[in-house]
This record gives structure tokens, sequence and C-alpha cells, in this order.
């Protein structure tokens, strides 16, 4: 599976959580099959998606999921630390691994060689790492977003990337919308 | 007065309860007084831009948030501040040492000193400049703008605002 069958394949479940979708294309992805105001699409800023998810997660009570990609958080490796180490239990993070820069071209990421996010992730100090394959995905999140512990997970898919339109909402009216709907 | 708790004074007195630091030694105080305040959530952060990041949720998250750090970090952040911070419209106040000015015993903190209120004018961030004292006096001001506005707003706070190195 590459990441757009992913995500149409769990847009029912991250339908009634807090989501913040990681930059380019996983963003238009996620805005062009199932567009919910409880989406934060990043539309820059590449490998903050776990850390604006962590800070969200740790003002309020709701579950929030990051949706980031190897190559995100290969950018901003300290984020694994800072979650492990500030733990919030209304929290998981979901690395699509495919290996490889979707936006940018396809090319290759080192977690496509011999490095691991998921061991990075426990190195880190992360008690609840979990690694799947990308057909498992949606139980493997039903199942943490149900144990409410705070999570990693690394999905293991192909590389690849849907043809989708960009996202030209404004970004003050993606913000507007997501904040009334995490105060709802 | 103690600069260290009149600033941790003034961050809970506009309500500010989430706070990431990336340590300065002219900071050490400040951060040691926020990390005694039961009204605010300290984290610290491990790179600046990530620091950013945590700010951003927590303010959607209905918190306000504050980000303590060295003016080094202005040069990592610039892409975070034009992208996220000021694209979205997030209030965020900077509270900076400004590493490199006088009384500075490193040289090669001068080397992003120079540049720091270049590139905080480039890119249109309201600008502090604390070096006596007594400036402290208008930092709940300006954390009331920040809040305002919905800006980054920077407080560069200097070598002798802080009093000095010491015996260096």
């Amino acid at each position: 599976m590459i990441r757009s069958e992913i995500l149409k394949e769990i847009a029912p479940i991250l339908r009634d959580q807090l989501v913040v979708c990681n930059i380019g294309i996983p963003s238009q992805e996620l805005h062009a099959i199932d567009d919910q105001p409880t989406n934060f699409y990043m539309l820059g800023t590449m490998g903050l998606s776990s850390s604006i998810g962590l800070g969200l997660a740790l003002a309020q009570d709701k579950t929030v999921i990051s949706i980031d990609g190897d190559g995100s958080v290969l950018t901003n490796l300290c984020t694994l630390p800072t979650i492990a180490n500030n733990v919030a239990d209304n929290y998981i993070l979901m690395i699509i691994d495919n290996g490889s820069y979707g936006s940018t071209g396809d090319q290759p990421t080192y977690t496509g060689k011999k490095t691991s996010l998921a061991g990075m992730a426990r190195a880190a100090g992360c008690d609840n790492v979990v690694e799947v394959m990308d057909v498992d995905t949606g139980p493997a999140l039903e199942k943490a977003i149900a144990e409410r512990k705070m999570t990693v997970m690394v999905v293991k898919c192909e590389s690849g990337n849907a043809k989708m339109p960009v996202i030209t909402m404004d970004p003050v009216v993606i913000k507007d919308r997501f904040m009334k709907a995490v105060q709802a | 007065m103690n600069i260290d708790k009149k600033i941790a004074d003034d961050l809970v007195a506009n309500d500010i309860s989430f706070v990431t630091t990336v340590p300065c030694k002219q900071l050490a105080g400040v951060i040691e007084e926020v990390d005694t305040r039961d009204e605010i959530f300290h984290i610290p952060s491990n790179k600046e831009d990530e620091g950013m990041g945590l700010c951003a949720g927590a303010w959607m998250g209905g918190k306000r948030p504050a980000i303590i750090m060295q003016n080094t970090a202005i040069g990592v952040t610039i892409n975070t501040l034009a992208t996220l911070i000021q694209y979205y419209r997030m209030p965020l106040p900077m509270l900076i040492s400004y590493r490199g000015e006088l009384r500075e015993p490193v040289a090669c903190q001068v080397e992003m000193a120079v540049h720091t209120k270049a590139l905080l004018a480039q890119m249109a961030i309201p600008t502090y400049h604390f070096h006596k004292q007594s400036d402290v006096e208008e930092l709940d001001m300006i954390l009331k703008y920040t809040f305002m506005c919905n800006k980054p707003v920077a407080i560069l706070t200097d070598a002798n605002f802080w009093g000095g190195y010491g015996d260096q």
C-alpha cells in the first residue's frame, strides 16, 4: 500500500480525532480524502508535525494524532526525546514510513536503508513503540486510541503519492476552524 | 529587584501557562524560576524550531505559550517563524538572551549579534531591547501587546540587563 491508500482506509477512524497532518502531499491527500475541521493541515515547516501535536496534546485532554513521515521525523529527530520525557497519554505519533521523501520526488531516506525509526524512538525513551505493516494500520490505530497510552506507531509502507490538488484554504481559516473544533 | 522572579511573575499574570526553553547562561535564573511555578508547564526543547512547534500546538489547545532562547536561535527559526507562527497568525512572546552585545566575553557570539536585529526587522517582528534592569518594567505591556496582535514578538535581553558575566 502507499500512504494515500492507508489514509483512505483509516479516514473513518481519524474523523473523530484531532489530527495534525504533515506538510506537502500527506496533507493534500488527507484534505482530498476526508476534509474535517478536526484536521490541522501543515502548509509549511517540514518536521514539526510531531511537535505541534505534542504541544496540543499537553494543552488539552482530547486525543491527538500527529501524522508524520520518515523524512520529516529525520529532520526533527530531537522531537523523540522530548516526546519520551513529556508523556501525554492522549498523544499518538503515527509515522508513515515509506522510506522516501514523497513530496519532493520520492528520493530515498535512510529509513529505507539501515535506520530504524522505531529503534530510535525506543532509544529516545519512548515506552510504547509499535511497528506495523500498512495493512494493519487501522486496527493498530484503533487499539492505540482505545488504550489511551502515549504511542509511537511506525507504519511501514510503499513509496508513492496520489495526485491530489494543492490546499488553497487560507492558513488562518485552517487554524480558526481547527481551534473551534478543539474547543467544541 | 530580582528580575528572574519579576519575569516569571509577569508570565503568570498574563496567563502564560506553557513555556519552552533552550538554555543560555544568562537565562539560567529565569528558567529555574519558571520551573518552580505551578501555574506554568515547563517543557525544555532540544532545538528552538521544535520549541515553536510545541508552542503552536499549545496555543491551538487553549494555552498561552512563550519561548525562552538565545539570539542564535533566530538563525535556526526563520522558516518556522515565517511559515508557522506568522503564516497561521499565532502569538508568541520570545524572551531572548542577546549574546554578543556589550560585556560579552565570547567573540563568536558577536557574529550572530550583528545580524539579530536586522533579521528580526526583515521578518517584521516587533522587537524590544532590554539593556537596563528597569527596562523589565515594560515586559507586562509587551506580553499584553503580543496576545493583542497575535504575532511573534522578540524581547532581546543583553548582558548589561542581566548584570554582566560576573568575574569574566
